[in-house]
Parts: C-alpha cells; structure tokens; sequence
C-alpha cells in the first residue's frame, strides 16, 4: 500500500427510512480515526445537519450530491490518494461500485481503503455471493436471480409458494416483498425491476429465527466476531422492523458457536478487511442454518452493535482499512487491553423500531420484510423485562411499558398476531390480557417462547399490583421485584391507583415511596470486558438489577447535563443530534464537565468520548431525576433536544431542578396555545385568527367569520393526520368524524389559513431578553407546506427589506417579553408586508445546524454560553452580507411507504434533509434536488398541474422547458391550459378515461417519463383518485415527482439555467463572505 | 412458581452477597470464581475444571434454554463436559423459569435440584465480580435463609481436585490404529470428542497411572481443576514418556503440567482466566485469536528452560498461553483448543499433533 496523506470519504446523505443517523456516527468515528493519523480528510455529503460535517471533523466537506458524477469532480479537484466507501450505507457503496466499474478508481489511481470492490460485489450480487459460499460450503437461501417477470414465475414455481423476492443493489429492502401466489407475484416483480435490473426469488423462510453476527477482520487475516444479536421477530419483518436483543438469547453455546464459526470462515473467504455484518436464518426445531446476507460495510446493526458492546467498530474499521492489525490496537474503553478481543456484556441490550406511519395518508401499517420504521431507541438492562420495558417508553408514543397503557383497540386479535402491524408488541400485551396463553401467541407469531414466558411475568406483575389500592399496602418485595422488571413509577402509581388520582400525583407519591424504603437504581458502566479488566469508562445506565454504583459521585457542582433528542422520527432527526453535540463540546470547552442522557443508537451524541459521562437511558422525569439526585449538577440543559427535553422543561423546574437559560415558566408560556396567544395580542403583534371549540355550531360561526380554508387541529385522534386544512363545509365534516368528533373533554382548534403567504424561519439566541445573534430564512413553498418539508433558502432572496425589518422587530419583542436567554426559533407569515406570528419554540430548531453553517456562526455555541451564563459577545456579521445561498431540501422516503400517498401538507412527511450552498439560488437549489435523490430529466415531462392558480403559476416554467428541448405531456385541464397558451404539449389520459391512448399509467410504467409534475387541487388530503395513482405509480418506478408548483418551477428553472457541468464544486470554506 | 427464599453468599473477607434461592436450596461452599462467559452453562457446570469452585457468571441471565438430555454417543454424554455438575454452587443475577429450546429435557432448577447444587439468583454479579477482581477468588459460603453459617470451607487449592476429577480406571474409545492416551485430570468430554472426531482412538487413563506401560502412538494430556503441583506423580510420568519422543499435547492444565514437567514454575493467578473471549496471539507471529478458557493457574514464561519457547500469549495480560519444545514434538495450550468456537488458526496447530502421530 503507498502512503495515504489524503483520503476521500463517502457520507450518505440525507436521512431515509433505511439509511439513516447511524451513518453520521460511522464516518464521524472514521474520519477522526485519521485525523489520529495525521491523513488530510475530504467528506462528501449533503447533509448539512450532521455531526460528520462540521468544523473540526473532516479537513474538506462538499455539501454535494454523493453520486459519481459529484464525486469524480471532486476527486479531480482535491486528488486523495485513498477513498473510504463503508461509512456512508448504501449509497456510498453503491457510488464507490460504480466509480470502480467505469473505471475512474484506476483512473485517478485512488487505493479502496479497507474492503475491496471486489469483495464488495461478492458480497452484492446475489449470484456471486452465492457461489462465494458454495466454495466453502456454507448454505445460502435458495434464490434465482433473474431479470425478467416470465424467469421470476418459473423461479417461483420451482421453489413453491410463498417465495420472498428483493431487488438486488437496493437499500434494506426497497422493492421486495413476500408473494403467496402468481398474481402477487407479477404485482410486485414488475416494482422491483424499476429499482434494478436484476431481482431475486427465494424461499421463504418465514417464521425462522434471525440471528446476526458483527465480525471484524484485519490484513492479517485475524477475524472476531464482535457482538451477536437475536431478533425478537422472527424472519419475515425485516431486521430494521424487529425488535432485536443483544447477545442471543435463546441459543445454546453449540448453536452461538457454529453460527460464529461459519461467519469467521465466510468473512475470511470473501476478504473483508474492515467490518461486515453476518445475517442468518435459524431454524426453530434443529441447528439448520441460511446465511441471508453479508454487508460488507458498517450497518444500522454495526452501529447498534458498538453502542451495544462500547466495541468502536467504525473507529477500529477505518484503522484496519490502513493496514493495522487488530493485536495493534488498543480498546479504547480500558485503554491497555488490546482491540483484539470479543466483548463480554453483563447487561442484555433490547432495540426497538420507532414507527411514525400515523404520518402518512393510506400507508399500509403491516411490518414486512421492507423496512418503515424511521428510527430506533436501545435499552439497557440487567434482565430482559428491565430492558424491554424501558425500551418501550424510549420510543416515545405515550407507551410506559408492556402493560399499564392507554388500551388499544384491536378487532381481531388472532389476525393482528398473525400479520403484525407497528403495534405488535402491544397486541401481544393486550392478548394476554385477554387470555391467550404462550402456546397460543407463540403458534400465531412464531416469537420464541423464551421472551413470551418473560413478557407474561410482566402481566403477572401488573396483576398481582392491580391486587393494591395504595402503595402503602403493596408489599416491599413486590416493588421491589416490580422495579427490577423494569416498571416504572407512573405503571406502578397506575395499575395500584388505577386513574382515582391526578396522574402526576403517582409519580410523586411512589417516587416518595421508592426513596423512603430505599428502592433506587444504581449505575452500571458498560466496559466490555464484563468487570475482568478496569475500565475508566463514562459509559453508563442505570438498573435496579444491581446494589452498588460502579461510579463515586463527588458532589461538587461541576457538571451540566444536556438532554439529548431521543428516537430519530419524523421532525425530530439528527439536527438535534448536532445541537446535542455542540451543546456539550460549549460546555467542555468552558470547563464544565458535560453529561449526556440519551438513548439513540444512531447518534454521535451517544458516543462516550463526546462528553464526560453518558448515560444511555430514559428521557422520562423518573428517570432524568434519579441522575440528577445522583449528579447533582450545575443545571440542566433542556432546549438543544428537540420536543422530549423541552416538554420536561416544566416538571423539572416543579421539582426544583435548576433549569439552564430561557426559564422553564417562559417556555411554557410559549408552548400554551392561549397564553401565548394573549401575550402576543398584548404586545399588538399579529397572529392568525384562531379558536378553541366544543362544538360543531361554534366551529361553523367560526368558519363563517374567518372564511374557508381553516387548519384543523383536533385534540385527539384516532387514525391518520393530526392537522388538516379543509377547503368546504364538506371536508371540515369529513376530518372532524375522523377526528372522533368535538366535544368538550376533545376540542379543536381552529385558526384561518392564509393562502398565498410567504413562510419565514426566524431562528436567533438571546440573552435576556435581548437578540444577539439571528437567521432569517425563506420558505420556497408558500405555506400550507410544513415546515420540516419545505425547500428553505438562507439567506432570503425575495422578500422585501420592510418584511425583514419587522420580523426583526417582533421577534426582538417577544424575546424581551419572554426573557429569552438561550436558543429560538419564530414561524412568520408574510403577505405583502403582512407579518403573523404562527409559531414560536423556545428551543433550537431543526434549522439551527444549517443557518449556522451557511453563516458560519455556530448558534448553539452561542446560546449554550449565554444557557450556562458565560461571557458572549454578539457576532457583528449580518446574515445579509454573505455572497452565497444555502438551500435545505427535504427527502422523503415515500418509496418505502407502500400505498401513502407522497403529497405533502400540514403535517410533516420527510424523513431527512440536506443543505447546500451554491453561488445563486439556482445552483443552490440544483445541488440541493440533486442531493435528495432528483434527477436532471432527459426528455420527457408529464405535468397535470392543479388549479387555475397553479397552473398559472408553472405557466413561466413550462414556457422554459419547451425552450430547452423538453417534451411537455399533459392531462386533460393542463393540457388544454397549456395549448391555449401556445405551448406544445401532448395530452395523455388519466386511469378514469378508458379507452383513450396513450393512458399515462402506462407511460409511467414503461419509463417513458422522466419526470413528474403532479400538483394536487387542493390541500386536502382526500384527493381524487387519479392523483393519487399517478403520484404513488411515480415513486413506485422511481420516477422524480415534484407536488409543489412554486418547488417545481424553481428546479425547473435551475436546472434549465445551469448545465450539470456548471455547477460549482466547491468545498464549504471557500464560501467565504 | 418464583421462589422468595433469601440465600447469602458470604466471602472470607466478611462481604455478604443476597439474593433468592433456586435449584438445591441447600448451604454450599468453596472458591468463589467468576466466569464472563455469556452462554453455555451446561457445559460450563458440567467442567471438571470448576471442581471445588462457586461459580459467578457475569452474565446475567440464565435458564434461558434449560438443559438438554444426559444422552450419550461414543461413551460420553453428548451435550455435556462430564457425567456430573461440578461447581458447588452457581450465582447468578436473573434466572429464566421459563425455559424454551427444541433440545431441552429439564429446567436449569430441576438439574441443580436433582445434582443437589444450590443457585442464588437476584445478585448483583457484576459488584461481586469487581470484589473478585479486586481481592483475587476467595472462599465463599452460601447460606439459605435460616442457616447456619458456621461450617467449615474447603479450598481446592490445597487439595488435589484433580485426583477428585479424574476417573478411576482405563477406558478405550473408538478403535483405530494411531492410539492416543489422555491422562485424565479431570477431562472435558470435548476433548475425547475432539481425539475422536481426528480419527484417533483414546485410551483415557486415570491422572496417576503409569501410562508409559502402555502401546500408544501420542499423548495427550487434559484439563483438571486446582494446582497442578499435587500432580506429582502425573508430571514424573510425562517427564518419562517426554524421553520416549512420541508426540506431547497438552490442554489446560495440560499445559501446566508439561510445562512442570519439562522443569518451568506454575504459578496461581490473581483471578484465572474464565470465559470465551480471552485473545491470544501466537508467539512471533501476527496471528491471534480468540479463546475459550477456564484456568486459575499459568506457567511462569520467565521459567521455561533453554530448549523451550512461548507458543502463544495472553493478549490482555501477557501470559503464557502455551508453550513448545524447540526440536521435539511436544507442545501445549493452556486455553481449550476444541471448544465449539475456535478459530481455524488454533486448530491447524493442533492439527499438526494428528499427522506427527
């Protein structure tokens, strides 16, 4: 190998369901591994909001697209000799496949670091990997790989029904599915085929149980296998979907060891240098084995894994990609042992999926074998109830455990064992509950018995606790015993009180209990070799499994702990990972010591080297207060986290925790709809009309007063969106009843949409009371877009110097009003120098990490010196000097989400975002599209494009395409529309209009579009069916589609404007103002 | 179903460990060791190593796939190391009363209950591990709720466990014709196993018998439990076939033993090495891996005489892990080379004992 003075690292861009938070922490571990080293460092990845692409970690970043045109230029421009292709997921191994078949690799003479490309496409290819592992005579799942619909039904039939089919190359399961017949078959092979040319048949295996081995291996061919998991759900729900445990439970030694000794013999026979994750099936009545895959690159489970073992797999990989060997490192958690070891765990670790499907119109919510889960949590314990009981409050969906929840409703729960939905684990409780036995959950679910019998003890002792009417007469044991499965103070208040008192009164009352009788957790480290060796490690959890600490506690004020965001999920991601993050590195450098508690695997706030001590656990009040009266810190930080640790806020101030910055009566101020309401009515700033209402005669005279459309904001629901805005009379009624009605104990809010207003993002710190630093941004969408999935520029282009200037001046009074001291963030509306205030969080905002970095002021930075009561002096760059734009795009992950219908409103839909900077809004715009997987269309574009209004709008647009060589087809209105307005077009019939050629379902699905237009009439989501399938057809074969007239003139016009070749590569720092 | 009854363990130093009583719920003693193993106890119980021993497990949880039946194949029990448990008691934090795999035949309670072995679940082992860690293994007694704890206990330091763990006649398994003898102090069936499945047949000879008398084509010597230094008369009898030449491997204790044999010094750890993680690397080579291992005793490295050499290395604390003659076939591992989970790079080694015969 030459010597490597400068590598190249794929990221991998925006978060999708699939791909997401995990890989900002493995290329964070492995670009630091060289910084170890002294190697320069260039990143490529879009996504503005991660860790991995900021200041001080990578010596280059390009906010470009990762695909190989952006990375040829690149490597032209920086010429590194080596490039990394295992810590950006997929899509960096996909990119770096590509570079190495089309040869550039060889071209610019760029050595693969770790794993070769070779091994790679081993380990990709279903046919190669298969006879990969003939030649050593591992068992495989049988499958044919074929590439047209007629080979896939013979396949099928010489295998028997029911066969799983995926799309090779694609991303945890894109475009696979289970067929049970012909017809289904048919259906979803001709999906796959639009993700890949080549797509696979095998066997079913469902209802085995699916193990997964971590191994690592060096050049000098040592190999160890890291970690073992177990997924709770058998195969079948993809392992992203299941619940997965760590270290195996249910597997003798025997089993553990020929499933560890196959995968060190695959691993060595493939050649993987680095890390790779080993999947099996697993017989449930004998040792029969099939290994499913090989990643030969760092996972979702890589990454699970080091949180789960404190092994650092993404550090250790990258070291092992420039020839160390593995008896040549150290553990980085004992720091004398070597790196050459497997861990031993004295803990179980228990990873739960975070679904958000209520999100999406239509989708279906059965769990399968294609991943929709949008992020995860991972728990710690020292018995499997302790963990999985925590784990199910960590998701976040007002669970408090397996039992003691809000009943759910389930018609028939025989079928809802057999197909499971999002909801499974609470089926499982609530059959129970019902009288199933083990036996009989066991036949519908094929879950292993072994964790039925264990969540059955839970009903057990949700029973025996129900027995109490009063804490004072429930056993000590059994509180105790209670505690050590996991209960929480608010299960236990529950099942015993059973809803007589104030829900707030039981944590009280039997955390007054726990502390009378001595009932408390203790704090275990997590240091991998199971207490043999010492280990100074800040890697801790708290568990009632346990009678010492492992840690002494000095009580001396010195420490400040920060929140973190919890589960990634939709419009909570890893921007606040980034504000966690930045948060602690402030408080470090002021020379506090900073503390962690977080329980998100995927995040680089979770890494123990980033702060002083972590503590993987809950973000409930319980618990948070158990390390406070531990830590007994200097304050606590609640507003870097997203919603968890600002809607703590309050209780905590309640049990006189010292809260950092804004205080926690501001912030609740802000968050209660009426007083902030009064508050900016007393300030004479303007706001949306707006009502709460009990009855449907109210909402009418509301309506009647303010004029359709409204937003509606019901205050519980039962399925489906959480906010509509509704157009007529009739939609109103139509939302309401799916809203479960208006009535006193459930009412709604109603407030007036303004349609045609511009949306702007106000995000600043203060310091009390008095703004120093702020950012002003500018939604491209008009709003009635959320705004986690609008397109945002920063600075603003198009609005008026006046609207500006009195967004300022609002915001300058309600921060003064509030006596903000800390992070903010305001939601304007602008009409023609109309300014209303629709939002206002007193908290850092999923913007903060991208308007600090187009400014290059570090917000967070900022607020958290002004939170922790250090000097700050007030930057004196003005957003508007800078000679660039940044734009934020939204991804979405529509394609994973079968049936949704990808339209977007009110509530948030996207999954990720990305963020670039370009010399003009065009190129901005162009790189940032680009980056959420768009694609510069070739020739021919369908448009049916909504309204009047809307079609006027995109007239301009469509003029431009004709200009530039493009074919317009069009449905009937837009069609005419554009005729009438002397612009070619060819019009193209909708599924309703049978008999009419050429039918546009068809074009779509024989690729004849390159890109698609399709802007729904109105707001609502109940849309007319044609929309609907040419939308869902379009992200079924994968076709760009824009829904948005205003989004989709501005790509338009970008990427008419500006050639592919044009487009700037510039790194980060040469955007200089 | 959850039995509540309170047991202690009480170590020398005073320290007292609670937690509730499963399997035999009977007072127990001996030295308190702990293992990081995190699966496999019915082999585990099952060592003749863990003679005389309280065993800890780090991991916490167990019971979970109960324990499968005592059938036999070849003459030896097919899922267990021995005919009998053989630690004194087991300490763990969370037993599983509900076990669940296709090959169990009873709980992991009935088996301790019928080989009259006391569990204490509900400890906080990993506190008791630190202790362990920190003090070295102790004695330790476990006493039921009610007990007494006044009762004497032995140290199988200052035994010999191996004449305890050994069998008490000559037994052949197989039949072919490279013959090997496995001097038994205390053998794992997976070692008979391993001899066997290389095609070898074993003469497997109590601990002291004057195998030298004997026809075979190579020797083996096995594991055992406590200090090898009461083998006296098992090291004369290696040094004698040592001046024959026939092929020498040594397994654990076995090592220990050869090592003694060929005149080094054994000295007793701190607290052992218990578990399936243990790295090694071989001596001057890149080339390490990981082990299973359950010793309480290692060769001085320091000791060996001129015309022997370190085999393999304790990665974590630099022991001796196996040694070598220079020139003869005789060589050893102190971790075991034919437990399930072993790399290829050890068995090639110990495939080299097989063509010498």
């Amino acid at each position: 190998m030459g010597k490597i003075s400068k590598v190249l690292l794929l990221g991998s861009g925006a978060l999708k369901i699939g791909e997401a938070g995990e890989f900002d922490y493995s290329g964070s571990q492995a670009l630091k591994a060289m910084r170890e080293e002294g190697i320069e460092t260039v990143l490529i990845n879009p996504n503005i909001a991660t860790v991995q692409t900021s200041e001080g970690i990578a010596d280059k970043i390009y906010f470009l697209p990762v695909t190989p045109y952006f990375v040829e230029e690149v490597i032209k421009k920086e010429q590194p000799q080596g490039i990394l292709l295992a810590f950006g997921g997929q899509t960096a191994l996909n990119c770096g496949v590509e570079l190495y078949k089309s040869g550039i690799l060889e071209k610019y003479d760029l050595q693969v670091l770790g794993t070769p490309v070779q091994a790679i496409m081993d380990t990709e290819d279903r046919d190669l990997f298969i006879r990969k592992l003939d030649e050593i005579d591992v068992k495989t799942i049988k499958s044919h790989a074929v590439e047209n619909i007629e080979d896939a039904l013979q396949a099928a039939e010489d295998l028997g029904y029911p066969v799983i089919i995926r799309a090779a190359y694609a991303l945890g399961g894109l475009g696979s599915g289970f067929c049970n017949n012909r017809e289904e078959l048919i259906k979803l092979a001709e999906k796959s085929f639009t993700f890949s040319p080549q797509v696979l048949v095998e066997k079913s295996l469902k209802g085995w149980k699916e193990i997964e081995f971590e191994v690592v291996r060096d050049k000098y061919d040592n190999c160890i296998t890291v970690c073992n998991m177990e997924n709770f759900d058998p195969l079948g729900i993809h392992t992203g979907e299941s619940i997965v445990v760590a270290p195996c439970q249910t597997l003798t030694d025997h089993e553990i060891n020929k499933l560890r000794s196959i995968a060190i013999r695959i691993v060595k026979h493939i050649g993987i240098v680095g890390e790779c994750n080993v999947q099996y099936a697993f017989d449930l009545i004998s040792e029969d084995y099939r290994v499913i895959e090989v990643n030969a690159r760092l996972s979702r489970s890589s990454a699970l894994a080091s949180k789960a073992t404190g092994y650092p797999l993404a550090f250790v990989a990258a070291k092992l990609g420039l020839g160390y060997g593995l008896f040549e490192l150290k553990n980085s958690v004992t720091r004398n042992t070597p790196a050459m070891f497997e861990p031993a765990l004295d803990y179980v670790v228990c990873k739960i999926p975070r679904w958000d499907l209520s999100k999406f119109q239509g989708v279906s919510r059965e769990i399968g074998s294609s991943m929709k889960s949008v992020g995860e949590v991972m728990a710690i314990g020292r018995t499997f109830e302790e963990t999985i009981q925590k784990g199910l409050r960590m998701i976040g969906q007002g669970a408090h455990g397996f039992t003691a929840n809000r009943d759910i409703k389930v018609d028939d729960i025989d079928k809802a064992l057999r197909e499971p939905t999002d909801n499974r684990i609470f089926v499982i409780s609530k059959a129970f509950k019902a009288g199933y036995t083990v036996d009989q959950i066991h036949d519908l679910t094929k879950i292993d018995k072994w964790f039925l019998h264990k969540l059955y003890g839970l009903i057990l002792t949700d029973k025996e606790l129900s027995g109490y009417e009063k804490i004072d007469d429930v056993p000590y044991e059994l509180v105790k015993k209670a505690k050590r499965q996991g209960f929480s103070d608010f299960q236990i208040g529950r099942l015993v009180y059973k809803d007589t008192i104030d829900t707030d009164l039981y944590l009280k009352i039997v955390r007054d209990y726990r502390i009378k009788y001595n009932i408390l957790p203790v704090v275990k480290q997590i240091d991998t070799l199971a207490a043999e060796y010492p280990a100074m490690t800040n890697y801790l959890y708290l568990t009632y499994n346990g009678t010492k600490h492992d840690i002494d506690y000095t009580d001396d004020k010195k420490s400040i702990i920060v929140l973190g965001s919890g589960a990634y999920r939709i419009g909570s991601s890893v921007e606040f990972d980034w504000c966690s993050v930045n948060a602690l590195k402030t408080i470090q450098n002021c020379g506090w010591r900073g503390v962690m508690i977080n329980y998100n695997p995927e995040t680089v706030s979770t890494d123990y080297d980033m702060c002083d001590r972590l503590y993987f656990d809950e973000l409930t009040f319980e618990r948070v207060m158990d390390i406070y009266d531990l830590e007994k810190p200097h304050g606590v930080v609640v507003s870097v986290g997203g919603q968890i640790p600002n809607n703590l806020a309050l209780k905590l101030d309640n049990a006189n925790v010292p809260i950092m910055g804004t205080s926690a009566e501001s912030i609740d101020n802000a968050e209660d709809r009426h007083r902030f309401s009064s508050m900016l009515d007393r300030l004479g700033i303007d706001q949306p009309r707006w009502k709460e209402l009990s009855t449907m005669s109210d909402v009418y005279d509301f309506v009647d007063n303010v004029g359709f459309p409204v937003l509606v904001r019901p205050s519980y629901v039962l399925s489906g969106a959480a906010m509509n805005v509704c157009s007529n009379k009739t939609e109103l009624e139509q939302f309401l009843q799916l809203a479960a009605n208006v009535s006193k104990k459930h009412p709604v809010v109603v407030s007036e949409f303004i349609q045609g207003a511009k949306e702007i993002e106000f995000d600043a710190v203060a310091k009390n009371g008095e703004v120093l630093a702020y950012a002003i941004s500018e939604h491209i969408e008009f709003a009635g877009v959320h705004s986690g999935d609008a397109t945002i520029q920063f600075p603003p282009q198009k609005i008026y110097l006046e609207t500006a200037r009195r967004i300022k001046k609002i915001a300058r009074k309600i921060a003064e009003a509030l006596k903000i001291s800390g992070p903010f963030n305001i939601q304007f509306l602008a009409k023609d120098n109309d300014i209303k205030v629709i939002e206002c969080n007193l908290r850092a905002s999923r913007s903060f990490p991208f308007v600090s970095k187009v400014l290059r002021i570090n917000l967070i930075e900022l607020a958290t010196k002004v939170m922790i009561g250090e000097p700050v002096e007030a930057p004196n760059k003005s957003a508007f000097d800078l000679d660039y734009v940044g734009v934020k795009a939204s991804q979405f992950s529509f394609s994973r989400l079968q049936k949704a219908d990808p339209v977007l409103g009110v509530d948030m839909a996207s999954t990720g975002e990305v963020g670039c900077i370009g010399d003009d809004s065009n190129e901005a715009i162009l790189k940032s599209m680009l980056s959420v997987g768009y694609k510069i269309p070739k020739k021919n574009i369908l448009m049916s494009t909504g309204s009047a209004k809307q079609k006027a709008e995109l007239l301009s647009a469509a003029k431009t395409l004709t200009k530039n060589g493009y074919n317009i087809y069009a449905t009937g209105g837009s069609f005419r529309y554009l005729v009438e307005n002397n612009i070619p077009a060819t019009q193209v019939y909708w599924p309703s209009e049978q008999g009419m050629e050429p039918q546009v379902m068809d074009m779509l699905q024989n690729g004849k579009i390159d890109m698609v237009v399709n802007i729904p009439k109105n707001l609502t989501q109940v849309e007319l069916e044609n929309g609907y399938k040419v939308r869902r057809a379009s992200v079924d074969f994968n076709i760009p589609l824009i829904t948005n007239a205003r989004l989709a003139s501005a790509f338009i016009n970008a990427f008419c404007n500006i050639p592919l070749e044009k487009i700037q590569i510039k790194s980060w720092d040469e955007y200089n103002s | 179903m959850q039995s509540t009854k309170k047991v202690k363990l009480i170590l020398e130093n005073g320290l007292e460990f609670e937690g509730y009583s499963f399997g035999y719920d009977q007072p127990a003693n001996g030295e308190v060791v702990f293992s990081t193993a995190m699966v496999g106890y019915p082999e585990t119980l099952t060592d003749p190593s863990y003679s005389g021993q309280i065993l800890v497990s780090t991991y916490p949880i167990l019971g979970n796939y109960g324990v499968p039946s005592d059938e036999k194949e070849n003459g030896i029990e097919k899922f267990f190391e021995s005919g009998k448990i053989h630690v004194k008691a087991l300490v763990i934090t969370d037993y599983s009363f509900n076990y669940s795999h296709w090959n169990a035949a009873k709980s992991l309670d009935e088996w301790l209950k019928e080989e009259k072995v006391p569990g204490i679940y509900g400890v906080d082992t990993r506190e008791l591990t630190k202790t362990l860690r920190e003090n070295g293994s102790m004695l330790g007694r476990i006493v039921p709720e009610g007990a007494s704890a006044d009762f004497p206990v032995e140290n199988p330091n200052e035994e010999n466990m191996v004449a305890k763990a050994s069998c008490s006649e000559v037994t052949r398994y197989g039949n072919a014709d490279k013959k090997v003898v496995l001097v038994d102090c205390g053998t794992r069936n997976s070692i008979i196993r391993w001899l066997l499945d290389n095609g070898v047949e074993v003469i497997r000879v109590p601990w002291n018998y004057n195998f030298n008398e004997l026809e075979y084509d190579g020797l083996c010597i096995s594991n055992g439990p406590g200090d090898p230094n009461f083998c006296t008369e098992t090291i004369k009898n290696i040094s004698a076939a040592m001046e024959k030449g026939k092929p020498v491997c040594g397994v654990c204790m076995g090592n220990q033993l050869l090592a003694l044999a060929a005149g080094a010094k054994v000295f007793k750890l701190k607290y052992g090495h218990r578990g399936h993680n243990q790295p090694v690397r071989m001596a001057n080579t890149t080339s390490c891996f990981i082990t299973s291992q359950n010793h309480g005793y290692a060769v001085d490295m320091e000791s060996l005489p001129s015309d022997w050499e370190p085999l393999f290395v304790n990665m974590n604390d630099n022991t001796c892990e196996g040694i070598r003659h220079k020139s003869k076939p005789f060589f050893s591992a102190q971790f075991n080379p034919q437990a399930a989970g072993v790399s290829p790079v050890t068995n090639q080694i110990f495939d080299e004992f097989f063509k010498m015969l």
